[in-house]
């Protein structure tokens, strides 16, 4: 199948890629550029362990096509932490126990930092409604909505630190 | 600096062992993507397998024709059943003694079964090739209930069966009849019946589930064909059993199979069996000479691997008028699919099913369960609880509140009236379970406090007093007695190897540790709970502690990770015995101890010596805390450098036996009482 050139920036390195227009972006980030992050669970956008950030949106890789992506800017989990410090989320889903198997981690995660940008302050309802879209088989969701909250507060700190 | 010793408190929070609050040792690569599943693994030369699979759920294949997807570029093989029949591999043994198609020959036994395989160079390839496969079915009948499956006139499932009036647990009465397993004494519970003042039945129908873990199954066969090695990567939570069933299916030695369960997205029961994928995999990957990976896609892994449940249930109690349950009687008709695939200890074909007295002192009780094959996919495997305990608490419970509405009583007096009471422990059911301890009283009346059960009863009565009230108000009170960790060896065994399992530790020069086990985790945080254990148990901080699992080539034999059974019977493996063949190391304290102290950047530095006399308390300084890396040079443990292989008793300990109901054997003081109610959320991974 005829290939299509794409630019992409991803974690803030830009990638020039032929691909085939019909390839997924989650076998783009996975099979092309080595970032097994994003996990492919349903391949139908219901489990959300394949959630990526495209210019400031958070998308589900596994139903999205890598051509789409051409000119964007990509953030996986692998591109989360900054110099080896841990973004907010990431601490708050280690210190509230957030994750079990790890393998919806990634998703969570990406969600959780978009969710947190839209709404820097949400309560317990608006962040189990800004999660739904990611699926956990493990935790019950109990300790997912903490980490959210455990990041959302140490976010808000950094925030009033650096203002 | 540290202080040179420490109070045994202390002490205990620097080890970070059983008991303490500490945060995982797994996370560090999950949270930053750095997991390796199946599906992140790639080998050179890897080519990809796609699966042709039945739209229909009883056909007869007239016809095969893969020829327009062998002349697809890219395209390497299509193998189908007849391809397999040379090599003896088109069908294979279950672990419930049955045997399934790998791939369907001649008949397809459910819907979605495995026709054909295609391996391709990549997954695009190989799904267009799929699509290339031209199969001619003849539909037949559908049978998809087990009590149709048994009416004389059914239309004969497995023919394959035709004429072999019994099965791997006894007799056979009927074409679609798989076995019937019974437990208790059925004259005492007739009897019981017979004088009985009060009796209640129920039917109920526990449905058929899934556990879909978000990680679907999938391996990565790679055959060396100049060593005549096969390494296989794979979703299982029992890599060891895996290797010997892939040891008999291949005739290649055990010696040379080497299979290792990566990081798993979840199993729940799910990942127990071998699938025809893994088997199709591992065949493609000898006959081609090349690394074939398959990865089932969502759609698959629902349809077709193992469920739980689906279990129809008849369930009897009689009792005295003022609500003494004197008997109990269970029949089940269970849906076991179109091949017996559950993964139950051998000689218990429904599990641990007759545990269905649960926590109640009943005097006769009698059970039967009968296996019946649809057209259905096969399954039946523990999720998220021991083998068929889950159904067996459901009945019990239900049938109890059934007595309850019928005499008219509280749904906790008619609990607090039959529990087996504190002084009777040990207690044998009338099943021959042996209850080791327990006071469910006093934990029932702890859950009726904690929730100020009298209060929400005179809510819940104002609310259907009131007719404006917008909602009406249920109280669900459960109890559970699970039992778990399946083992002891003599008591239960999958294809005649014993349910054990086994730790080994080897403890290095500077004092850190590694231990290897032969259970697997999938996201019950083994890493951890091991560690924590081997800390207490070796006064080792748990911190420095290595726990790998999973690889057959490293890991000691183990059965591996199901049933509720890793904590109890591998954590039994580390905790029990290593005070019996040595000095116990956390008692003979080391003569002297070096610390080691946290820089403010989190990087350590070891500070000087500090002698200590073995054996003179207070204890020496463990550094740092459970959320740091302590990491202490243990000057004398080298001299103890050893491997220590142990295996869990084939003797029943009350610690480590199925037959105990402890839910949490090993440590004492979590060992809370196997009452729980529905007002109790617990949020675990099994």
């Amino acid at each position: 199948m005829a290939k299509k050139l794409i630019n992409v920036n991803v974690n803030g390195k830009p990638q020039e890629k032929a691909v085939e227009p019909r390839t997924l972006l989650i076998h783009f980030l996975r099979e092309e550029l080595n970032l097994t992050g994003a996990h492919i669970g349903c391949e139908t956008s219901h489990c959300g362990a394949c959630t990526v950030d495209i210019d400031g949106r958070s998308v589900k890789s596994c139903t999205h096509l890598a051509v789409q992506c051409d000119g964007s800017e990509v953030l996986t989990v692998e591109g989360l932490a900054n110099k080896g410090v841990l973004h907010a989320v990431q601490e708050g889903f280690y210190q509230e126990h957030g994750l079990q198997c790890g393998f919806c981690t990634p998703g969570m995660l990406m969600r959780a930092y978009r969710f947190l940008q839209e709404n820097p302050n949400p309560s317990e309802a608006e962040i189990r409604m800004g999660m739904s879209g990611n699926l956990c088989r493990c935790t019950g969701y109990q300790n997912i909505v903490k980490a959210v909250q455990y990041a959302a507060k140490k976010l808000q700190e950094q925030a009033t630190a650096t203002a | 600096m540290n202080a040179p010793v420490q109070t045994a408190e202390a002490r205990e929070i620097a080890l970070a062992g059983m008991g303490a609050s500490r945060l995982r040792k797994e996370d560090a690569r999950f949270i930053q993507g750095k997991g390796n599943y199946v599906d992140d693994i790639k080998m050179p030369g890897m080519l990809h397998m796609d699966i042709v699979r039945a739209p229909v759920a009883h056909a007869r294949i007239k016809k095969i024709n893969k020829e327009a997807a062998l002349a697809m570029p890219g395209v390497h093989a299509v193998l189908t059943a007849d391809d397999l029949k040379p090599l003896k591999l088109h069908w294979m043994p279950t672990l419930a003694g049955d045997v399934a198609a790998v791939l369907a020959d001649e008949k397809v036994h459910f819907q979605m079964q495995e026709v054909a395989i295609v391996i391709a160079d990549d997954r695009y390839i190989a799904a267009d090739a799929v699509e290339a496969v031209e199969v001619e079915y003849e539909e037949l009948p559908v049978v998809i209930d087990p009590y149709d499956a048994l009416k004389p006139d059914a239309p004969v499932l497995r023919e394959d069966l035709a004429g072999k009036t019994s099965g791997a647990h006894g007799p056979r009465d009927h074409h679609n009849h798989i076995f019937t397993w019974e437990a208790g004494d059925k004259a005492a519970a007739d009897s019981a019946f017979d004088n009985a003042a009060v009796k209640v039945s129920q039917h109920m129908y526990y449905p058929r589930v899934h556990p879909c873990p978000l990680e679907t199954c999938g391996c990565v066969a790679s055959f060396d064909p100049i060593k005549g090695d096969l390494t296989t990567y794979i979703t299982s939570q029992a890599p060891h059993v895996v290797r010997t069933v892939v040891s008999m299916l291949s005739g290649i030695p055990e010696s040379k199979v080497r299979i290792v369960s990566p990081d798993i997205g979840g199993g729940f029961g799910n990942k127990v069996g071998i699938y025809p994928g893994y088997v199709c995999a591992i065949v493609a990957s000898i006959v081609l000479g090349r690394p074939v990976k398959w990865v089932e896609d969502r759609v698959e892994n629902i349809s077709t691997t193992a469920f739980a449940r689906d279990y129809h249930m008849d369930g009897e109690l009689a009792a005295t008028p003022d609500g003494k349950i004197i008997g109990l009687r269970v029949n089940v008709v269970a849906d076991h699919g179109a091949f017996d695939a559950c993964a139950d200890p051998t000689k218990f074909p429904a599990g641990l099913f007759h545990i269905c007295s649960g926590s109640y002192d009943i005097p006769a009780a009698h059970c039967s369960v009968k296996g019946v094959y649809t057209n259905k996919a096969p399954g039946g495997v523990a999720y998220r609880c021991s083998f068929r305990v889950t159904e067996a608490v459901y009945l019990i419970e239900r049938m109890v509140d059934v007595l309850a509405q019928k005499l008219g009583m509280d749904k906790a007096a008619i609990r607090e009236k039959n529990f087996i009471k504190k002084e009777q422990f040990p207690y044998t059911s009338a099943f021959g379970f042996e209850y080791d301890s327990g006071d469910y009283h006093m934990a029932l009346k702890k859950v009726l406090d904690a929730v100020d059960y009298p209060a929400l009863r005179a809510e819940q009565a104002a609310k259907r007093a009131d007719p404006n009230s917008p909602t009406l108000m249920g109280i669900g009170l459960v109890t559970f007695t699970e039992v778990v960790g399946a083992g002891p060896s003599k008591m239960c065994d999958i294809l005649g190897v014993g349910m054990f399992d086994s730790c080994e530790i080897r403890i290095h020069p500077t004092g850190s540790a590694i231990a290897r086990m032969g259970t697997i985790t999938q996201g019950q945080g083994h890493q951890t709970t091991y560690a924590q254990i081997i800390a207490t148990e070796l006064g080792i901080p748990s911190e420095v502690i290595q726990v790998e699992e999973g690889d057959t080539s490293t890991a000691p034999y183990g059965l591996g990770t199901y049933g509720s059974r890793s904590t109890p019977v591998a954590g039994a493996a580390i905790a029990w015995p290593p005070a019996r063949s040595t000095p116990r190391p956390a008692r003979s304290l080391p003569t002297c101890w070096k610390s080691a102290k946290a820089t403010s950047t989190g990087k350590w530095t070891a500070s000087k010596s500090k002698a200590m006399t073995a054996n003179t308390k207070p204890w020496p300084t463990l550094p740092g805390s459970p959320t740091t890396s302590p990491r202490p040079v243990w000057s004398r443990v080298w001299r103890r450098c050893t491997t220590m292989t142990r295996r869990t008793s084939p003797t029943p300990l009350a610690s480590t036996c199925a037959w105990s109901t402890s839910t949490a054997p090993l440590a004492k003081p979590r060992c809370a009482a196997s009452t729980r109610s529905t007002t109790a959320a617990p949020a675990s991974t099994r």
